[in-house]
């Protein structure tokens, strides 16, 4: 693809890179992500990918900007509360860069709509709020055989791994099924250090980055814990789990599921 | 026994299966996910996978916020 000038500018220190150069940069022009969320993971990989000229990034969330989401989800703003978060962010987005095309939806992602959306996009990155869209994201990016970058926030720990259908584990093999409502607290019980989606947020965006190069490892078959009190990252290495009910020898998720609403008031 | 947690070496674990390995710790068995020399213990096995001295555990909380 051709570069305008301003382009040339705009993304000359990804042009520099040998592992990016102008070829790279064509491919993350190309690449088209479907982000899970638009809180406090959701913005700053969004944020990320649209300075970085992704061409395609959807935003899917139900929920509308409050004050409480300001110390963390740094693509919304004093002016956008009360807005729809995807519009917010959307609006962030395009302000930075115009290159990118955002497409804001406005819906609960569910078992009955996940295929379909997700369908036309290479990459899915999960930073939803709650299990039961962990799961059916992890399921169906399996059954749609997506590349998943799944991110995950509470207090002062996060926690990152990428997956990718039929190479490795999924988020089933080390999680079989979702905690139990009520025994895992939520970042709004439990709170949660503002500046840790921006760590976990852009170790995702790197690993779509690198997924959409293929360039590096990304973290396959791992885990990446960190921890912001202590400054300590740990890699737990996560084997394909035979028995996973999902991706396992003899699987018994064959559809998706909608896990019950009790998981939801997480 | 001697057991390597979460990376950290222990010489004075007395649990001999992984539920009274967290047990021990104070570790609620549904807030977690075990493996055991890089084998995933499922959740239903917990009482019967036995730990033996040397045994390296990793053990990974949920964290499910966004």
């Amino acid at each position: 693809m051709d570069f305008t000038d301003d382009q040339l500018m705009r993304y000359s220190r990804h042009i520099l890179l040998p592992e990016v150069g102008g070829k790279g940069q064509a491919r993350i022009a190309q690449a088209k992500v479907f982000i899970v969320g638009a809180g406090g993971l959701g913005c700053p990989v969004g944020y990320y990918l649209a300075a970085a000229g992704v061409g395609t990034i959807a935003l899917i969330d139900n929920d509308t900007v409050e004050m409480s989401n300001l110390q963390r989800q740094i693509a919304h703003s004093m002016q956008t509360i009360g807005m729809p978060k995807v519009e917010s962010a959307k609006k962030t987005f395009e302000a930075l860069n115009p290159d990118v095309n955002v497409v804001a939806i406005q819906k609960r992602i569910s078992k009955d709509n996940i295929l379909d959306l997700i369908r036309d996009y290479d990459i899915v990155v999960d930073g939803s709020d709650n299990f039961p869209t962990r799961y059916l994201v992890n399921d169906a990016c399996f059954m749609a055989r997506k590349p998943l970058v799944s991110g995950a926030i509470l207090r002062f720990e996060g926690q990152v791994t990428t997956i990718v259908p039929g190479e490795g584990p999924c988020y089933r093999c080390l999680f079989e099924e979702p905690p139990p409502p009520g025994l895992v607290p939520s970042c709004q019980e439990a709170g949660v250090l503002g500046v840790l989606p921006g760590v976990i947020g852009g170790l995702q965006a790197t690993e779509v980055l690198k997924l959409v190069l293929g360039k590096g490892e990304v973290l396959k078959g791992e885990l990446l814990i960190y921890n912001a009190l202590k400054t300590s990252f740990r890699k737990v290495k996560v084997p394909k789990n035979p028995f996973c009910a999902l991706c396992g020898e003899s699987p018994t998720i064959t559809e998706l599921t909608d896990y019950e609403q009790g998981y939801c008031s997480m | 026994m001697r057991l390597t947690i979460n990376g950290e070496t222990r010489e004075d674990v007395a649990a001999s299966t992984v539920a009274e390995l967290l047990g021990e710790l104070k570790i609620q068995p549904g807030r977690v996910a075990v493996e055991v020399n890089l084998t995933i213990v499922r959740k239903t096995d917990y009482g019967s996978f036995s730990l033996k001295d040397g045994d390296a555990v990793e053990i990974v909380s949920f964290v499910g916020g966004g």
